[in-house]
C-alpha cells in the first residue's frame, strides 16, 4: 500500500538510471543514513560502537571488495584476509617512515598497495578458473602471511612481530573515542559502497558481469577479458586493502599477521555468500548477519543462565552458527539481498494477491 | 529502398584457410569472401566447418595456415576475439550466449561496452562523460529494442526469457556494437514459423536500412533460398560451391552432399 511506484513517471534516462529511481526506496535510505550518522552515535553505548557496529562497517567493505571479484565478475578468491593484511602494513609501513604524511592519505596508499598485489596474484586467472583460482588465490592468502610473519622489515623490527597503528590525526582533531571512530568508518565505509553501486551499474560493472556470465561471448562483443579480470582485482584488492587498514586501525590498534589469516578470508566468502552474490546491499547484510549472530547466540543461550557451563555455551554457539549457515544456504541460496528483493515485491502488490 | 552490393575490396576475405584439431581436418583450403552490404548464406552437413569459419573470422579459433583479410589489409595472425570484434564484426551463437543474470537492457548496453570509455575511478563517482557516456549509451539501446519489439522485457533477466526473445536479445546485443558485418549462427534455430518471419524482417532490415553486411549459417533451406544473394555450401571441411541461391539449388554435387533429391515444397 505504502511501497507503489505508480504515478513516478521517469521522462529521461538520467533520472531512469538513478541509483534510487523509486521515491519511498529515497526516503528509506534517507531514515537510514539518519539513523546512522546521527541517532546510533547519540544513542548507542561504548560496547557497541566499538565492538559492533565498527566491525560490521569494516567486514562490509572487505565484503563488498570480494562481491566485485567474486559476485560480480565470477572469480572465486580465498585470499581476501591476505588482501586486508596488505592494506594494514602498507599504511603502518608508509606512517612509520613517513610520519608527516596524514593517515587518509596512507589508507588510500593501502588501497592501491593492495591492489597491485591483488593485480599480481590475479594473474593465474587468465589461465585458470573456477576451484583452480580459489587454490591459487589460497597461495597468496599463505604467502603473504607469512612474509608479514617473517620478514621483519614489514613489522619495522619489532620484536613481537605486530605492529601497533600510529594514531589518527586530522587537522589537529584525533580519533580517540568511539563515536569519532565509528563516524569515521561510516563515512569511508558509506562513500566506497556508494561508488562501487556506480561502478557496477555502469560500463565497468557490465563488463564484469559479461565476464562472469560468459566469457566467449563477452570476448566476441568486443570486452578485453585480460584488462577487465585485472580491474576487478584490483578495485576488489584496494576494497580489501582500505578495509584492512581500517581494521588495524580503527579496530584493533594492535595488528599481528595472524590478524588476516585463511579463517578471516573464509569468514568474508561467507558474508558474501549469505549476503547475496553480486550485491552491494548484500554485502552489508552479510558482514551484519556473521557479526551479530554469535552475540544474539551468547545473549539467547544467557538466558538459560547457570544451567549451562561457559564453555558448553561456546561451543554451543558453533553448532547453531554452523547449522544456521547450511539451513539458510538450503533455503534461500541467493542470500539476503534476494530475501529483501522478494519482500519488496511482496510489498509493491500488498494487500492485493496481484 | 535499393541495395547496392559494393564491389572493391571485400568486408572480410578468406583465402586458402586450413584448420586442424590434431588429426582431424575441420577446414581444408577454404577461401570466402563478402562484399560490402552483401548477404552470404553458408549450409552444409553438421560437421562441415560453418561453425569452425566462423569461430576464424570472430578469433576465437586460429587458423593452421592461410590469411584472413579484414577490407583488403592482411589480419594479424593471431588476433584475439575482442579486437575482431572491435574492427565492426559481431556475431551470434549457435547455442545462445546471453549473460544469463543479466537484464535484456544490460546484455544490449554490453554489446556498446567497445565503444564506450573507461575510467574506474570517474564512472565510480558518475560525474562528466562518465554519467554523459552512459545516457547516450542509453538512447541507443534503446533504438535496438524498440527496433526488435521487446520493449517490455528490457528489465527481465535474459535466463526467465523465452527461447525467440533470447535469439532476439541476443541479435539485439550484437547489432548494439554497430557492426560493419554480423555473423549469425543459426539465427533461426528451434523457431516456429511466426518467429522466423519475425527473425527475417528484422536480418532484412538491418542489411537494407544499416547497410549491414551478413553472413548466416542456416539449416531452413526456405529461408536461405528466399533472404540471400549468394550460398556457399561445404562439406567436410571444403567448400563444394559458392553461387547464386537457383545455381547453388540446381548444382548437382550440391544435392549429392547436402539438399538430396529435390522435392517440391
Amino acid at each position: 500500500m505504502f511501497y507503489r511506484e505508480t504515478g513516478q513517471y521517469k521522462t529521461t534516462y538520467a533520472a531512469d538510471r538513478a541509483i534510487f529511481p523509486i521515491r519511498q526506496d529515497r526516503i528509506g535510505i534517507a531514515i537510514l543514513l539518519v539513523v546512522a550518522f546521527v541517532v546510533i552515535p547519540l544513542f548507542a553505548n561504548e560496547y557497541w560502537l566499538r565492538s559492533v557496529l565498527t566491525p560490521v562497517l569494516v567486514f562490509s567493505l572487505a565484503a563488498i571488495g570480494l562481491n566485485i571479484l567474486t559476485g560480480y565478475t565470477g572469480q572465486l578468491s580465498l585470499g581476501t584476509a591476505a588482501f586486508m593484511a596488505v592494506g594494514a602494513f602498507a599504511a603502518y609501513n608508509l606512517e612509520v617512515r613517513v610520519p608527516e604524511v596524514p593517515f587518509l592519505v596512507s589508507f588510500v596508499v593501502a588501497g592501491l598497495a593492495a591492489a597491485g598485489v591483488g593485480i599480481l596474484f590475479g594473474l593465474p586467472s587468465l589461465r585458470i578458473k573456477g576451484f583452480y583460482l580459489a587454490v591459487a588465490t589460497l597461495a597468496a592468502q599463505f604467502f603473504i602471511e607469512w612474509l608479514f610473519t617473517h620478514v621483519g622489515w614489514f613489522t619495522n623490527y619489532s620484536t613481537s612481530g605486530v605492529i601497533t597503528a600510529p594514531p589518527m590525526t586530522l587537522l589537529g582533531y584525533s580519533f580517540e573515542s568511539a563515536e569519532s571512530r565509528y563516524l569515521l568508518t561510516l563515512c569511508i565505509v558509506a562513500g566506497m559502497a556508494i561508488m562501487a553501486k556506480n561502478m557496477v551499474r555502469s560500463e565497468l560493472g557490465r563488463a564484469w558481469m559479461a565476464v562472469r556470465d560468459m566469457d566467449v561471448a563477452a570476448e566476441a562483443i568486443g570486452i578485453n577479458l585480460m584488462a577487465t579480470k585485472l580491474t576487478a582485482f584490483a578495485v576488489s584488492s584496494f576494497y580489501c586493502g582500505v578495509a584492512g587498514a581500517l581494521w588495524a586501525y580503527v579496530y584493533l590498534g594492535t595488528v599481528e599477521p595472524q590478524a588476516f589469516d585463511v579463517l578471516r578470508s573464509f569468514e568474508i566468502l561467507f558474508m558474501v555468500i549469505i549476503g547475496g552474490l553480486g550485491s552491494i546491499l548484500g554485502s552489508f547484510l552479510g558482514a551484519a548477519f556473521i557479526v551479530l549472530l554469535p552475540i544474539f547466540i551468547a545473549n539467547a543461550s544467557g538466558l538459560f543462565g547457570s544451567a549451562l557451563s561457559a564453555e558448553t555455551i561456546a561451543h554451543l554457539e558453533f553448532v547453531i552458527f554452523g547449522g544456521l549457515i547450511i539451513l539458510f544456504l538450503v533455503v534461500e541460496p541467493l542470500g539476503l539481498a534476494r530475501l529483501w528483493q522478494i519482500v519488496k515485491e511482496k510489498l509493491r502488490l500488498w494487500p492485493f494477491p496481484y | 529502398m535499393k541495395r547496392e552490393i559494393g564491389s572493391g575490396p571485400p568486408v572480410t576475405a578468406l583465402e586458402n584457410i586450413h584448420l586442424s584439431f590434431g588429426g582431424l581436418r575441420a577446414l581444408q583450403d577454404v577461401s570466402v569472401a563478402v562484399q560490402p552490404r552483401e548477404r552470404l548464406a553458408i549450409i552444409g552437413p553438421n560437421g562441415a566447418g560453418k561453425s569452425s569459419l566462423f569461430n576464424i573470422i570472430s578469433g576465437i579459433y586460429t587458423a593452421s595456415s592461410g590469411v584472413v583479410r579484414h577490407k583488403g589489409e592482411e589480419r594479424p595472425s593471431r588476433m584475439k576475439p575482442y579486437e575482431v570484434a572491435r574492427l565492426g564484426i559481431a556475431r551470434t551463437f549457435q547455442n545462445i550466449a546471453l549473460f544469463p543474470g543479466m537484464s535484456a537492457l544490460d546484455n544490449i548496453m554490453t554489446g556498446r561496452n567497445s565503444l564506450m570509455r573507461r575510467g574506474i575511478l570517474s564512472e565510480a563517482l558518475q560525474l562528466g562523460w562518465a554519467r554523459r557516456q552512459e545516457i547516450e549509451h542509453r538512447r541507443r539501446a534503446e533504438e535496438i529494442i524498440d527496433f526488435l519489439e521487446i520493449p517490455s522485457v528490457r528489465r527481465t533477466p535474459v535466463g526467465e526469457l523465452p527461447y525467440g526473445m533470447q535469439k532476439r536479445v541476443e541479435l539485439g546485443r550484437a547489432l548494439a556494437a554497430e557492426p560493419e558485418l554480423l555473423l549469425l549462427d543459426e539465427p533461426m534455430a528451434g523457431m516456429n514459423l511466426e518467429e522466423k518471419e519475425d527473425m527475417c524482417r528484422f536480418i532484412l532490415d538491418v542489411n537494407e536500412i544499416q547497410g549491414t553486411t551478413l553472413i548466416l549459417v542456416e539449416h531452413d533451406m526456405g529461408v536461405v533460398m528466399d533472404i540471400s544473394d549468394r550460398v556457399a555450401v561445404f562439406d567436410y571441411g571444403r567448400k563444394i560451391a559458392d553461387a547464386a541461391p537457383d545455381d547453388v539449388r540446381r548444382d548437382q554435387t550440391v544435392i549429392d552432399a547436402y539438399l538430396g533429391t529435390a522435392h517440391e515444397h
